[in-house]
């Protein structure tokens, strides 16, 4: 067992910017392309001193040309290299959608299994810091509706770094979506990181009266949440998702049957969501074990809003989660009667 | 646009003279024969023809390399021929059997050849020229000497991916040869009315790409300035954009009544038929006789029937494997 000295505290960016070091250093077939993931240091500083480290070959700055560089990250993976592709936010990534939708996911079916695409494209995404409604979307559950690639939602220091590599030898496109509000997340770690797989949830807390299942920055808020319910006899199950697609949903649903009550936590909007998706899972697969039925908490179906109450007003919050979890472990018809 | 020819000998010997009459006349009877056989419902889906527009691709492709990269569009059955896909599993993948050069997943408009590094068959306008610089950048950066060459009709100019293609290209000096084949239509609508600015080598100009404007019927002018351009993108000066100036002699696809164009204005550019007018500049020369050319006409009918018989002696892909290629089997 490792001891305390071995520990040391990062930031979720540095985390970040440490799994890119190690793939540059890893393998010579790895280069990082981008706005300005070079010279500036990149958007949210993860990839700083990168540029100096290891040239502008492997760093490479591009123009406002999401469509462009992704289309040619692709290309350059089906051509032997292995790019990671950085678009600044997911709101851009919109103006790549061609080239992600229609190309980067079709060529393997489209070729008979003749060409993969190995091509790891990173955005970030989220809401919570006043952006307003062009930089705060969170589309990784949109994306998760397409086959052909693979999403997935680092929301711990271990998996932003960890996530990386697995993707990088994954034959296959991967989009990682790291939340915004995580890059200054500050946790303590091991000196030295270890291997993480991208194919399973993984069950951050265990509990007995009902399952929580989120990903990304809603972690947090659902583990406060917990904390809150524990000390009102109260214990919830908390899942990470971590891969969006392919669903990992062995894990959340044995823990559904264990605890026979599902809250889904998505800041993505409900109408033809991810949540959405997992709650018909449930429903499916795990009907006849509900005491209660499946619930979700997403954000409010507005663009968001700026100012910060409107915008906190979107989002889900720990407070509600604490009083839908009561409600539905009280039981009864599921209607609120207070 | 260049008005002059260069003279035949300048650039073939007879052998070659001659093989890009059979390999013309190869892409043109194939494709008479699947228009008959969409007709005949033996093909389906969409089904775009090149028939008017082959002294580009002839003029082009061989010229390549054998391990250079070629990108086309859905009308790419001829450019797949010249690359060395061959006309049986093109001709199956038409009909959708797993012997088609793509497993029958993608047809007509998605052919793909790993082994002779043909790399679709992109039925997105514009989508595939970014994916020509990334292969261009990957054999920059593993320094492989090997070329990329994009197909595309003039529409996709109107695209952004062709802009930021072509900025990028430019911008990192990648070893990729543009081919814009203009045939004045991007489906019905005429380039005046789809483009301010007509004379498309001024957009390659802005990005501080060469270029050149050729008369995509004559295949001696396409031959010549192909191998310009080839030869200036293997050394390593970067992208070039080569415009050739053609005409589609059948619709855009099987569903068009082609109420946009007129019949008298088709009439016209047929009287230049690649074609035709090389064939008969070959019999002028004295390259070859009528036997011979009956002989030509012979051997690349017995191909394509040869492509039919082996597309209807083919299978369908069982019903249980549908799931497969959407991720790699490892």
């Amino acid at each position: 067992m490792a001891d305390d000295n071995d520990k040391r505290t990062l930031s979720y960016r540095e985390a970040a910017g440490e799994g890119l070091r190690e793939a540059l250093n890893r393998d010579e077939r790895v280069f990082l392309m981008g706005e300005d993931v070079g010279r500036y240091g990149g958007c949210f500083a993860v990839s700083k001193g990168l540029l100096a480290e290891f040239g502008p070959e492997r760093i490479r700055d591009t123009p406002l040309s999401e469509s462009g560089f992704v289309g040619i990250g692709i290309g350059a993976a089906v051509g032997g290299m292995r790019p990671i592709v950085e678009i600044m936010t997911v709101n851009f990534s919109l103006l790549a959608l061609d080239q992600i939708v229609n190309h980067a996911a079709t060529l393997l079916h489209m070729s008979g299994g003749q060409f993969n695409v190995p091509v790891v494209i990173r955005m970030s995404t989220g809401a919570g810091n006043q952006l307003a409604a062009q930089h705060s979307h969170r589309l990784e559950g949109w994306y998760a509706h397409i086959p052909g690639i693979k999403i997935l939602a680092p929301a711990t220091l271990e998996d932003v770094h960890g996530m990386l590599q697995p993707a990088l030898e994954d034959p296959d496109p991967v989009l990682i979506f790291e939340h915004s509000v995580l890059y200054n997340l500050q946790q303590e770690v091991p000196a030295e990181f270890s291997a993480v797989d991208i194919s399973t949830a993984r069950i951050h807390r265990v509990g007995s009266d009902v399952t929580l299942i989120t990903y990304g920055a809603s972690l947090y808020k659902c583990l406060d949440a917990a904390a809150t319910l524990t000390e009102q006899g109260i214990e919830a199950e908390v899942i990470d998702l971590r891969v969006l697609r392919p669903l990992d949903e062995t894990t959340f649903l044995n823990s559904v049957r264990k605890t026979r009550r599902a809250l889904i936590v998505d800041e993505g909007w409900r109408s033809g969501s991810l949540s959405a998706e997992i709650s018909a899972r449930i429903m499916e697969q795990a009907f006849y074990d509900l005491d209660a039925p499946v619930e979700r908490l997403c954000s409010a179906e507005v663009p968001m809003p700026y100012a910060q109450h409107m915008e906190q007003a979107a989002l889900p919050q720990p407070e509600a989660i604490v009083a839908m979890i009561k409600r539905m472990v009280a039981g009864g018809d599921g209607v609120d009667h207070e | 646009m260049e008005k002059t020819s260069p003279k035949l000998t300048e650039l073939f010997d007879r052998d070659t003279a001659v093989e890009r009459l059979r390999q013309m006349t190869l892409l043109r009877r194939f494709e008479e024969k699947s228009a008959e056989l969409y007709s005949a419902t033996k093909i389906r889906g969409f089904l775009h023809l090149y028939v008017g527009q082959e002294a580009v691709a002839t003029g082009i492709i061989p010229y390549l390399n054998p391990d250079d990269g070629v990108v086309a569009t859905y009308r790419e059955h001829c450019h797949a021929l010249l690359k060395g896909v061959s006309a049986a599993s093109i001709m199956a993948e038409m009909y959708g059997k797993q012997e088609g050069c793509s497993r029958g997943r993608g047809g007509s408009m998605h052919l793909f050849d790993a082994a002779s590094r043909f790399y679709g068959g992109w039925a997105i306008v514009g989508g595939g020229m970014p994916l020509a610089a990334g292969l261009a950048l990957a054999d920059k950066m593993q320094h492989t000497g090997r070329i990329n060459c994009v197909f595309f009709g003039e529409g996709a100019m109107a695209e952004g991916e062709f802009h930021e293609a072509m900025n990028l290209a430019s911008l990192w000096q990648l070893p990729v040869l543009f081919v814009c084949e203009n045939n004045l239509y991007a489906m019905g609508t005429r380039l005046d009315l789809s483009e301010a600015q007509t004379d498309l080598s001024q957009k390659a100009a802005s990005y501080n790409v060469a270029s050149r404007a050729v008369d995509g019927m004559d295949l001696l002018q396409v031959t010549e300035a192909a191998r310009q351009a080839i030869s200036h993108v293997r050394s390593g000066q970067g992208p070039y954009f080569l415009e050739c100036r053609t005409y589609r002699f059948r619709a855009h696809s099987m569903f068009d009544a082609e109420l946009y164009r007129e019949k008298a204005e088709v009439e016209q550019w047929k009287q230049r038929d690649p074609l035709l007018s090389y064939g008969q500049l070959l019999q002028k020369l004295g390259c070859l006789d009528d036997a011979a050319l009956e002989q030509l006409e012979a051997d690349v009918a017995h191909e394509v029937d040869e492509a039919v018989r082996y597309a209807e002696a083919g299978s369908w892909e069982a019903v249980e494997d549908l799931s497969r290629f959407v991720y790699s089997e490892t």
